[in-house]
């Protein structure tokens, strides 16, 4: 993980709500954009883990690439505690460790693709200050299966996969709202870190 | 919710549908699947998969096509593997018998490779 720790995480920017401060038990102690390796840690970990859980469960409903996106969970939790760049950094490494754990070349291509494009726009839309935790993980399923058809384009060099994009769009809006709902759930309970 | 979830999600919706009508009209206009009979390399016919049809081959071979699917039912020849190939429906399958020279062939239509690679 020495390309994670590496990176200087940027001080927050915009944070839109007062951060309960004073829980001195919660990691990060209350600033939103430090770097916590401990803490990282445990995301990657929760990541992973539900990347292989999302394997378990029989979630086929007959249009290859419409998943849950359970992972999607973790990272819309880490970017709004801290912040889009270290998301980012835990979006590719968990990619990355997904990949060679229960996929292949090919799949860590599509989701690293899916992966950075939802990442931007979730945080962009975060950022716009219009969206609740709803509306960016709706933004981060519909983009994060946009970026994978724009890679299926590329690699069979057809175009008639856009076929599935009304699907996938559909599918991604509404896997987005379910994360997005869970994410305020959990958001709710979490110590403010 | 804010306003601007709504927004987005009534955008994407919008967006899905409109496609798929997109999609859909220019599906039913031009791209629809064909048999091609050829006969010892020569085409014998091409014949739309939407439009239920019985066809006579040069008398050895009859052709039937049902419910956006061709089907050899019956041949004169002895070994009858044409008669026993599942009905073909999708682009590139075939049908054939080695007796009679015969291949029918899939063109267009629903590609049959596209399913493993997009996931």
């Amino acid at each position: 993980m020495g390309e994670v720790q590496e990176r200087r995480p940027e001080p927050e920017e915009g944070q839109g709500q007062g951060r309960g401060r004073g829980q001195e038990e919660a990691p990060g102690g209350g600033n939103g954009g430090r770097f916590h390796p401990a803490y990282f840690g445990m995301y990657l970990a929760l990541a992973l883990i539900l990347s292989y859980v999302e394997t378990l469960i029989p979630f086929y409903v007959g249009i290859p690439g419409v998943k849950l996106g359970l992972t999607n969970l973790v990272i819309v939790l880490m970017l709004y505690d801290r912040g889009a760049s270290q998301a980012l950094v835990l979006s590719c490494a968990r990619v990355l460790l997904a990949g060679f754990l229960f996929g292949n070349l090919s799949s860590i291509l599509y989701s690293m693709a899916g992966g950075v494009l939802s990442l931007l726009c979730m945080a962009g839309a975060r950022r716009t200050g219009k969206f609740s935790v709803y509306g960016v993980s709706m933004v981060g399923g519909v983009t994060h299966n946009i970026g994978q058809i724009l890679v299926a384009m590329a690699v069979v060099e057809s175009v008639g996969i856009a076929f599935y994009l009304p699907v996938l769009l559909v599918s991604g809006v509404v896997t987005g709202a379910l994360i997005g709902v869970a994410a305020a759930e959990v958001r709710k309970r979490l110590p403010r870190a | 919710m804010k306003k601007g979830d709504w927004i987005w999600l009534a955008a994407v919706l919008g967006a899905a549908a409109v496609l798929f009508a997109i999609y859909m009209a220019y599906q039913g206009r031009g791209s629809a699947a064909v048999a091609v009979v050829t006969v010892d390399g020569e085409e014998f016919g091409v014949y739309p998969l939407d439009q239920d049809a019985q066809i006579w081959i040069n008398g050895t071979n009859e052709l039937v096509i049902r419910g956006h699917e061709a089907d050899m039912v019956s041949a004169d020849c002895p070994d009858q593997v044409c008669v026993n190939q599942k009905p073909a429906s999708r682009n590139g399958e075939t049908i054939v018998c080695l007796p009679n020279k015969v291949v029918v062939e899939i063109r267009g239509g629903q590609e049959a490779e596209v399913d493993q690679v997009a996931n």
